[in-house]
């Protein structure tokens, strides 16, 4: 016993180094897995403030930028009411079955807060938080494209997982035929993403679409994500399909947040088909 | 009644450092993206410049701490905590080893009283240690061990170059 303790006295400065390297190398790991929450997060008080409190004179300096974007997004959005206007006159006559219709996507607004893009797992930071109905796996897109999917919340603010980084794994598809595909990141470029598990049989040309699939239960179906900018084609499959994001993930302001209403409904009847 | 008083201005002067590198850093160094990928990690100075006569154990701690906390600003996990209390840990001994002298002497040290290149190198060392750790577990995989090792030296250049700048500028010679 008076060894053990002597030892303890001996080495109690390595044991200390020892002891934090563990603790520290715990949270790496935690944080790692893409299932659990991360414990070290910036969507805390003290960091959230601090980046909202910077954002605010920062934000300032793009408003120019964000009104050109609102509206061209406006012109984008009135251009598709037009179209609809048309398709209404040609039918001779409408029904509205109020017990059919349904909405099956809410959005809501938020503004980045800080913004990372330059690392190999890169986070972005919220000013809504759990307060504002935010909860985990909402998708968050912005008018041109998707941006990430929200990992934390904290009353105030809310962490996104950007697709800038290793964990991030988005089913998107083709535009113009169905097949789908895995959006990942190399950590290379951050213009530019690479879309795996694309089967052999599709035809790719580069300068496709690629959009988001309908198989996640986050995104909405058909949110556009970039152009294929080239691919590899060997051993009968493709390797890699490097995509051309339309968003510019250094300069990110206003962001949606899409939440499905009716994930519960899709999430339990897949599972269910799981457990048979 | 002076040394006291003097004491208590170390540590007034620690805790101001700690503060204004942890800000230095998250807000300002973490944004800057030189060539469009390169974020110098400056809040390292912190262990070069912590008073040698101070607990070693209170330096590991404490390092801790701001790496945790600059993980928090950034979500990296506990990456920065890690790879910080690693190089406070070989401070001392990689320290011996640029000096050549067994026994430092303790009571008289500063950064700034050895010749410039020999705490130069002291810093350099300490930096690349720092940033292939930072890179090594971002990454975490020796598919991306050119991109690793490309990281950690061209990180590494404006680390050093800035803090060293920063040393200079901010620290009084005695």
């Amino acid at each position: 016993m008076r060894q053990i303790i002597y030892f303890i006295k001996k080495f109690r400065y390595f044991l200390l180094f020892i002891v934090l390297e563990i603790l520290a190398f715990i949270i790496i790991i935690q944080d790692n897995s893409y299932h659990q929450s991360k414990f070290v997060n910036s969507a805390n008080f003290i960091s959230g403030g601090v980046y909202n409190k910077v954002n605010s004179i920062n934000a300032f300096f793009h408003l120019k930028k964000d009104n050109e974007l609102l509206s061209e997004e406006n012109a984008r959005l009135k251009n598709l009411l037009e179209r609809r206007g048309n398709t209404y006159n040609l039918d001779s006559f409408t029904v509205i079955d109020s017990t059919q219709y349904f909405q099956k996507y809410e959005y809501s607004v938020a503004k980045v807060i800080n913004n990372n893009y330059a690392k190999r797992n890169n986070f972005l930071t919220l000013n809504k938080g759990s307060k504002h109905g935010l909860t985990q796996d909402l998708g968050v897109i912005n008018s041109k494209g998707i941006i990430g999917v929200i990992k934390n919340v904290s009353s105030n603010y809310a962490t996104v997982l950007s697709i800038l980084n290793n964990n991030s794994k988005i089913n998107v598809r083709l535009k113009n035929s169905n097949y789908f595909g895995t959006l990942v990141w190399d950590g290379k470029d951050y213009n530019i993403t690479q879309v795996i598990d694309i089967p052999r049989q599709a035809l790719v040309k580069e300068g496709d679409t690629i959009v988001t699939g309908g198989k996640s239960s986050i995104f909405p179906e058909g949110i556009e994500v970039g152009v294929i900018k080239d691919f590899k084609y060997e051993q009968n499959k493709y390797q890699v399909i490097n995509i051309l994001l339309f968003n510019d993930m250094s300069a990110i302001g206003e962001v949606q947040i899409v939440k499905n209403l009716h994930k519960n409904e899709q999430v339990i009847l897949e599972q269910s088909i799981e457990n048979e | 009644m002076n040394k006291a008083l003097k004491m208590n201005n170390v540590a007034l002067n620690n805790i101001i450092r700690f503060i204004a590198l942890l800000f230095l850093q998250v807000l300002i160094f973490n944004h800057v993206n030189i060539f469009g990928y390169i974020n110098p990690m400056v809040y390292i100075v912190w262990v070069f410049l912590f008073p040698v006569r101070k607990s070693k154990s209170l330096l590991l701690i404490l390092s801790f701490l701001l790496g945790l906390s600059i993980d928090f600003f950034s979500d990296s996990g506990g990456i920065n905590a890690f790879a910080i209390t690693f190089i406070a840990y070989f401070r001392l001994p990689i320290l011996k080893t640029v000096l050549r002298k067994s026994d430092l002497d303790y009571a008289q040290f500063n950064l700034r009283t050895i010749s410039f290149n020999k705490a130069f190198l002291f810093i350099a060392i300490l930096t690349m240690m720092h940033h292939f750790i930072v890179f090594g577990l971002e990454y975490f995989s020796f598919d991306a061990i050119t991109r690793v090792i490309s990281n950690t030296i061209l990180t590494s250049i404006f680390t050093i170059l800035i803090s060293a700048l920063g040393i200079v500028l901010f620290t009084k010679k005695k």
